[in-house]
C-alpha cells in the first residue's frame, strides 16, 4: 500500500466519507445517560456486541479516540481508571464537571479521553484557567489533572496561589518525576542521583516535595498517593472532589519509558515496586528524621483544614 | 575539517560548543529539546566548559541568559513555539539592555490548536522585539550560521540578541552531511568569551541596567536600538565575507538563484526555499524564467539587496509560512513596503503555505506560480494549500494535485 496523505484530494474525500460514516454510528452507541447506573450494564438493544463496549466505565470515555496514546505501562491509564471509578461511584454526572489540563503526558489523562467538558490550556496554566471557569460556574466541579513539570515546574506560581486563595477546585497532580512527553529531561521532581537526558551523569538537585509545598501554601485537603495504591487513591480522589475549598492530591506515577529507562527500571512492574517500596504512610512517620525520609514518598492525608 | 552526519539540533549544539558558550539555560520543548540534551552531554563530559541551568520555564531560561550576559558571559538558549511566546517579555528586555544573547529556534507553529510541526509563526510574531533573525535552509547552514551568531551579535556596532531559526523536524530532526570546523579554527573566527568592551555589571565600575526612562529621552533610546538593528546588515555582511575567506562557504543576506533574467521571482525564508529552488529549476527546463531570492536575514530586513535581487522581474511571489491574521503574511508586508517607492514596482502577490507543518512540495510552489501568473486581478493574498476559504483554491476546482 502506498503512502497517502490528506493533500491527495481523493484520499481526503475517502477519509471524510469514513468519518461521516463513523459519525452516523453515534446514534447506535450508548452514551453515559443510557446506562443503568446500578448494574453498569448498557441497554442490550443499543450496544454493539461485536465491540468490547460492555465495560461499565466506557460510558465516561470518548470512545472514538480509544485506545489511549499512553505508552505501555504508563501510570496515566491507572489514574484515568481510578478517576473514572471515583466519578462512577460518586454518581457524578459528567455534565456537571469541567476538566482543565495543561501540556504534557499527564494532561492527556482527562483530555481527550474523559467525556466531559474539557479545557486543554497552555503549559503550566491549567489552574489559572480553572480559576476563571470556577468563578463563573461555581456549581460545576472543576477538576485539574496535569503533570509535575506542568503544575509544579512552569506553573508552580499558580499552584501555590490557588492553594493560598483556597478556591474550590480539585487538583490531581500526576508526578512521574520527569518531562515525559519531550523524552525524559530532568524536572523539578526528579529524584536526586537519577540520570536523565539533561543530567547524563545523575541529577545533583533535590526534588521538590510538591504536596508539602501545597500544604504549606494553604488549601483544604492535601494528600499524596501512588498509582500502586489504586484503591486508596480512588477514595482520596472522592474525598478531594467532595471537599469544599482547594483540594490537592499528588499522585506518584510511573513512566517506564522516559523515567524508567534512565533510572534502571525499564519494565512497568519494577516501577510500581519502586513506588510501593518507597512509600510510607504519614501515620508511621512520627519521630522519623529528615534523613530517614529522604527519597521516601509520604502517602496519605497530609493536611485537612476547614477554612 | 571533517564531514559529519548531523541533524539540525546537533549542528546547533556542536556550533555552540565551538563558540565556547559559558552559560546554557533551557527548558524542554519539541522539536528543540535535542539541542539542550546534546549540550548537557558536552558539558557533563567536560567537552564544553559551561554552566548548565535546568530552569523551570522558558521565561526563566532567557532571564538566566540575560543575567549571565549582564555580567559579561556568553550565554545560549534554545526554544520554539509557545516557549518563545513565554520568553517574549524577556526578549524585549534582552534587546533593550543590549545583551548579545544567542538563541536557536527549531521553528514550530503556535497553539492553539496544538501542533508541533513547523511554520514561522513563532519567530515572526516576535519580529518587533529587536532581535536579529537569521534563517537557515539546510543543516550545514544551521551549523555555519550558529558559528557566525556570536561574532555578529557581540560586534560593538550591534550588541543585540540574535536568533538562528531552522524549521522544526525538517531541519531539526533530519540528518545531513555537515562540514565541520576544528576548535582551533573556531577560536580564530570567534573571539574567546569575556573579551568585549560592552557595558557589563562590574563592582569596580557599578552600572545600572533596566532603569526607568522618561518620555524626554525615550525616543532617542529607541532610535539607537532601531539603528543598531538596521545597521547590523553591514556587520552581517562583513562576518559572512570573513567566514567565506576562512572556510570557503558563501553566505549573503539575500541569496539569489536565476534572478538575472527572471520574469517571476519567488521570495521567502526557511527550508521551503530549497524546495522553491528545485521547483524554479524545473520550471526553467520548461522555458519559464523563474528566479528565487532567499531572505537569509529577516531582521534586519535587507531592503537594498532585495531590490537588487528582484531586478527587472515583472512579478514577485512572496511565500509566507506564517500569517499576520486579518492582513497578509508577515514577510509580504516588509517586501511590499520595500518596493512601494521603487520606480520599477513589480506585481507583488502573497502565498500563505505550509502552516502547521503542511508539506511544501515542488507541486505547492508550482501551484503558487500558476496562481500568480495572471498577476494582480483584485486578490493579493492566496491560500493555495488550505481547503475552502474565500481566498483559497479548493482542490476540487483548483489545479490538480
Amino acid at each position: 500500500m502506498s503512502i497517502r496523505d490528506l493533500s491527495d484530494p481523493e484520499y481526503f474525500d475517502e477519509v471524510a466519507e469514513a468519518n461521516a460514516e463513523e459519525r452516523s454510528m453515534d446514534g447506535l452507541r450508548p452514551t453515559y445517560g443510557t446506562v443503568d447506573p446500578l448494574s453498569g450494564l448498557m441497554d442490550p438493544a443499543e450496544s454493539v456486541s461485536s465491540r468490547p463496549e460492555h465495560h461499565r466505565l466506557l460510558k465516561y470515555l470518548r470512545r472514538e479516540i480509544l485506545p489511549t496514546t499512553f505508552c505501555t505501562g504508563c501510570g496515566g491509564g491507572t489514574v484515568l481508571n481510578t478517576f473514572t471509578n471515583a466519578i462512577d461511584e460518586m454518581r457524578i454526572d459528567p455534565k456537571e464537571m469541567v476538566c482543565v489540563t495543561g501540556i504534557g503526558c499527564s494532561s492527556w489523562i482527562p483530555s481527550p479521553y474523559f467525556l466531559c467538558d474539557t479545557l486543554h490550556t497552555t503549559h503550566g496554566r491549567a489552574i489559572a484557567f480553572a480559576c476563571g471557569v470556577k468563578v463563573m460556574k461555581p456549581d460545576m466541579k472543576v477538576i485539574i489533572i496535569a503533570g509535575d513539570g506542568d503544575l509544579a515546574g512552569i506553573g508552580g506560581n499558580h499552584l501555590i496561589h490557588a492553594a493560598r486563595r483556597n478556591i474550590d477546585i480539585t487538583v490531581f497532580l500526576v508526578n512521574n518525576f520527569i518531562y515525559g512527553m519531550t523524552g525524559g529531561q530532568v524536572s523539578p521532581t526528579t529524584p536526586f542521583g537519577i540520570r536523565t537526558t539533561t543530567t547524563p551523569y545523575a541529577n545533583v538537585e533535590h526534588p521538590m516535595r510538591i504536596a508539602d509545598l501545597v500544604a504549606a501554601a494553604g488549601g483544604s485537603y492535601v494528600a499524596r498517593w501512588t498509582t500502586f495504591h489504586a484503591f486508596q487513591l480512588m477514595e482520596s480522589m472522592q474525598y478531594a472532589i467532595r471537599k469544599k475549598g482547594f483540594s490537592f492530591i499528588e499522585v506518584m506515577s510511573q513512566c517506564p519509558v522516559s523515567f524508567g529507562k534512565s533510572a534502571g527500571m525499564k519494565d512497568p512492574v519494577s516501577n510500581l515496586k519502586y513506588l510501593r517500596d518507597n512509600s510510607i504512610h504519614v501515620d508511621g512517620t512520627k519521630g522519623m528524621s529528615e534523613e530517614e525520609l529522604e527519597g521516601k514518598f509520604v502517602v496519605g492525608r497530609l493536611v485537612e483544614r476547614n477554612q | 575539517m571533517t564531514t559529519e552526519f548531523w541533524n539540525g539540533n546537533m549542528a546547533a549544539a556542536q556550533a555552540v560548543k565551538r563558540a565556547r558558550v559559558q552559560l546554557i539555560a533551557a527548558y524542554p520543548i519539541t522539536p528543540q529539546t535535542h539541542t539542550v540534551e546534546y549540550l548537557s552531554q558536552f558539558v557533563n563530559d567536560g567537552e564544553l566548559d559551561a554552566r548548565m541551568v535546568k530552569v523551570e520555564s522558558e521565561h526563566s531560561a532567557l532571564s538566566a541568559c540575560a543575567g549571565a550576559a549582564a555580567v559579561g558571559a556568553r550565554s545560549f538558549t534554545a526554544s520554539c513555539s509557545q516557549g518563545i511566546q513565554l520568553m517574549s517579555e524577556v526578549m524585549y528586555f534582552t534587546s533593550g539592555m543590549r545583551f548579545p544573547v544567542v538563541m536557536a529556534i527549531a521553528n514550530r507553529t503556535l497553539s492553539v490548536p496544538v501542533n508541533i510541526w513547523p511554520d514561522h509563526q513563532d519567530t515572526l510574531v516576535n519580529r518587533d522585539s529587536c532581535w536579529l533573525q537569521i534563517y537557515a535552509v539546510s543543516v550545514q547552514e544551521v551549523y555555519d550560521l550558529m558559528l557566525m551568531a556570536y561574532p555578529i551579535a557581540e560586534d560593538p556596532e550591534v550588541n543585540l540578541p540574535l536568533l538562528i531559526s531552522y524549521d522544526g523536524f525538517i531541519l531539526s530532526h533530519a540528518s545531513e552531511p555537515v562540514v565541520t570546523i576544528t576548535q582551533e579554527e573556531a577560536d580564530q573566527f570567534i573571539q574567546p568569551p569575556g573579551q568585549t568592551d560592552r557595558a557589563i555589571l562590574d563592582p569596580e565600575n557599578p552600572l545600572q541596567f533596566g532603569e526607568v526612562l522618561f518620555p524626554e529621552w525615550y525616543p532617542d533610546y529607541e532610535y539607537k536600538k532601531h539603528r543598531a538593528l538596521a545597521d547590523s546588515l553591514t556587520v552581517i555582511d562583513r562576518t559572512f565575507r570573513k567566514f567565506k575567506e576562512q572556510f570557503g562557504r558563501e553566505y549573503h543576506v539575500v541569496e539569489t538563484e536565476g534572478t538575472g533574467d527572471a520574469e517571476v521571482v519567488i521570495i521567502g525564508i526557511g527550508s521551503m526555499m530549497q524546495t522553491a529552488r528545485y521547483a524554479a529549476s524545473e520550471m526553467r527546463k520548461r522555458g519559464e524564467k523563474v528566479g528565487v531570492a532567499n531572505l537569509r536575514t529577516f531582521r534586519p530586513f535587507p531592503e537594498e539587496e532585495l531590490v537588487k535581487a528582484v531586478g527587472h522581474a515583472k512579478t514577485v511571489l512572496v511565500l509566507d509560512r506564517d500569517i499576520g491574521y486579518g492582513t497578509s503574511g508577515m514577510v509580504y508586508q516588509d517586501v511590499t513596503r520595500t518596493f512601494y517607492h521603487q520606480e520599477q514596482r513589480p506585481e507583488l502577490l502573497n502565498f500563505i503555505i505550509g502552516l502547521g507543518g503542511k508539506d511544501i512540495t515542488p507541486k505547492t510552489i508550482e501551484r503558487c506560480l500558476e496562481l500568480g501568473k495572471p498577476g494582480f486581478t483584485g486578490q493579493s493574498v492566496f491560500w493555495p494549500d488550505a481547503r475552502g476559504p474565500k481566498e483559497g483554491i479548493p482542490y476540487s476546482e483548483g489545479l490538480t494535485a
